[in-house]
């Protein structure tokens, strides 16, 4: 007993002091200490609960989501012809199976990426509104998630296999969307909703990189073509806003090709956004390498190193990590740009957003449809900036 | 040619007649700067040469040019017969006769410290991983850090850093090694654990330039002191020579603020 007691007043004494005891003690010194505080806090009070009652009582009452339930597919994957659909929820449960390889590699970061992945198929699992064949499909990803992650648990070289893995998935992603002549054709025409918005995006992001990395090694190059080609490059791009970019993939590009040559709608927009974030996070990496300190290029030098290896095994990954929060906000704008498309006519989210609303049967249930895009948007782009957050506190090891 | 005999008497390991360092009338100018004016050495293999000189004298700027960090605009360097010139691959095969110690240890942040000591061997000598390691492990040994083999360099004091600086340079079986002020950036607890190391390595018989304000560490194992000011070299001799008997009054000058 008298050790017991030990314990706890050892407790007591390591414990930070206190400084609200409690939450009644908190709202007293925070939010009614003077007169003015009350006065404040009972008129933002007002405004918070009246607000949230509005919101509240519309979401829960007024709304009417059945155009959101209804038409879930078109703001999935659009005008996908329905008995291809398997090859969607195929790709996706290779996706699923591989972030759930990842998790189990990698841990950290990408396992919580993972949960919240789950946490989506459960909502959608449960949701009443959801096809029964969907829910067999929704158990599939959970399952792959599940498997991939104990398959890793067990596998030698996990994360090399996951890094590989992804390299296989990618193209295998297209030729499931695709076909490319194994599978039935479906146009890129037919490939719409958020299926849309999360591969344009993808696309741009991935590519783009490697570019930018170029270019920017481009830029601090000493042969005065390749340089001054980078920085015209560059420098052109940025000074150009991306919906020009768009308009001109979509308009100019077509009118220049010879008759006869045409470029599918899509890959021209895939390339106009990549090529427009390859000059951003060209500008990225670039800031990377001048925090790179002199003496690293001279132990390198000093070492025998020749140029090329300085770049690739010192001053690459050294630059690429400073900049990791940097690529990740420039990832997360460029999914949220993607949006832009639906100007130029292309029916991602946005744009099938746009025609959901201006279907008679859904007349003036703009507010649902936007809300419920902009949530989506959200959780997508929230959880990119969350994991940036997780990997920069975790490369404290390693840096200096 | 006396002194290299006199180095002979001084020093229990007997040097060789081979001239491994020929510098000849080295000028360098930063912009209109002259920082080496018409600088003459020749370097016996297994010598060990402290450079010393007030601070600005270019005594860095000397050193760098061994290894071609800095290049020259007039004169000759020849290092084990092969003569530094704007070809990259003399100062490649260059580089690979020589390592360097900096002020600033200049590590690898993200590598550990293995890695960083493994890179040149793999990247450069074209070993296989497998020998690299054990060069690696057994360096660390020598310089009495074996057990931070996979830690990395932020997670070490600064006077087990410059150890590892000085394994990573040993790893590429150099002839000749510079250090460049390594124990400026140390605090005085930690130079002596790296001046130790420095001994040994005298001792070793390898071919040694080393610019230091270490007095002690001078007169104890140089053979052969150059003392640098104005970006020229003012006088040189052996430790005894030169601290007991100076004959330039740049010399004496120097001494009597330093000592
Ligand atoms: N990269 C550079 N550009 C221009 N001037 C330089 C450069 N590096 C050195 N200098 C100048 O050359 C002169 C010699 O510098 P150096 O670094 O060789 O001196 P040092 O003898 O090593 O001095 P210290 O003891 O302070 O290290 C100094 O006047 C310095 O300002
Ligand atoms: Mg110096």
């Amino acid at each position: 007993m008298s050790v017991d007691l030990k314990i706890v007043e050892n407790k007591q004494m390591i414990a930070p002091p206190k400084t609200s005891a409690s939450l009644w003690d908190w709202v007293r010194n925070n939010l009614f200490n003077n007169w003015y505080n009350t006065i404040l806090t009972f008129v933002a009070g007002f405004i918070i609960i009246g607000i949230a009652y509005n919101v509240l009582s519309w979401v829960l009452f007024e709304a009417q989501w059945t155009v959101i339930t209804n038409n879930y597919r078109l703001f999935m994957v659009g005008r996908y012809p329905l008995s291809e659909l398997w090859r969607i929820w195929s790709l996706l449960t290779i996706v699923s199976f591989m972030f759930g390889l990842c998790s189990g590699s990698f841990k950290g970061t990408i396992l919580r990426l993972s949960g919240i992945l789950a946490g989506i198929y459960l909502i959608h699992l449960l949701a009443p509104f959801t096809a029964s064949s969907s829910k067999v499909w929704l158990a599939v990803q959970l399952a792959g998630l599940v498997i991939g992650f104990l398959i890793a648990l067990k596998l030698p070289y996990n994360k090399r296999i996951a890094i590989i893995g992804w390299v296989i998935t990618i193209p295998l992603v297209f030729f499931f969307i695709h076909g490319f002549g194994i599978l039935p054709e479906v146009r890129t025409t037919f490939w719409n909703g958020l299926l849309l918005t999360v591969l344009l995006a993808g696309v741009a992001i991935i590519l783009s990189f490697p570019l930018g990395v170029l270019l920017a090694l481009g830029r601090t190059s000493k042969l005065p073509a390749i340089k001054y080609f980078c920085i015209g490059y560059i420098e052109l791009i940025r000074a150009v806003p991306l919906i020009t970019i768009f308009l001109m993939a979509q308009v100019l590009i077509p009118l220049f090709l010879p008759t006869g040559l045409t470029i599918d709608n899509l890959l021209r927009v895939m390339l106009g956004a990549t090529l427009f974030t390859a000059a951003y996070a060209a500008e990225n990496v670039r800031g990377g390498l001048q925090s790179i300190p002199n003496g690293q290029y001279e132990a390198a030098k000093a070492i025998g190193l020749n140029p090329f290896q300085t770049t690739f095994f010192i001053v690459l990954p050294q630059a690429l990590r400073a900049i990791i929060p940097t690529i990740v906000g420039q990832s997360i704008s460029m999914f949220k740009d993607t949006s832009l498309v639906a100007i130029v006519g292309l029916l991602d989210l946005l744009g099938i957003a746009q025609s959901v609303k201006s279907n008679p049967e859904f007349l003036g249930r703009h507010m649902e449809v936007y809300i419920y895009i902009a949530f989506v948007y959200w959780v997508i782009a929230y959880s990119m900036s969350y994991s940036s957050r997780r990997i920069e506190k975790s490369l404290g090891v390693g840096e200096r | 040619m006396a002194q290299s005999q006199s180095s002979v008497e001084v020093s229990p390991m007997a040097k060789s007649e081979e001239t491994i360092i020929t510098c000849e009338g080295i000028n360098k100018w930063f912009g209109d700067m002259h920082v080496l004016k018409d600088v003459n050495l020749t370097i016996k293999k297994g010598e060990v040469l402290v450079i010393l000189g007030p601070s600005g004298s270019g005594k860095s700027t000397f050193i760098r040019t061994i290894n071609g960090l800095e290049p020259i605009q007039k004169g000759h360097i020849e290092i084990d017969g092969v003569s530094l010139t704007h070809d990259i691959k003399d100062i490649e095969a260059i580089r690979r006769e020589t390592g360097m110690v900096f002020q600033q240890f200049n590590l690898f942040p993200h590598m550990t410290i293995l890695k960083n000591i493994m890179l040149g061997p793999i990247w450069v000598k074209k070993k296989p991983k497998a020998e690299a390691e054990k060069i690696a492990r057994e360096l660390l040994e020598r310089v009495g850090i074996p057990e931070q083999a996979d830690k990395y360099p932020g997670q070490l004091s600064g006077g087990q850093q410059q150890r590892v600086a000085i394994a990573r340079a040993l790893a590429m079986q150099p002839e000749i090694m510079l250090f460049d002020e390594p124990t400026s950036a140390l605090d005085p607890e930690m130079i002596k654990e790296v001046l130790d190391v420095m001994k040994e390595l005298a001792r070793s018989g390898i071919t040694m330039l080393c610019v230091t304000h270490e007095m002690g560490f001078a007169r104890e194992v140089a053979d052969r002191i150059v003392l640098f000011d104005g970006g020229e070299i003012v006088e040189t001799g052996t430790p005894e020579e030169l601290f007991d008997n100076p004959k330039h009054e740049r010399t004496k000058l120097f001494l009597s603020q330093i000592l």
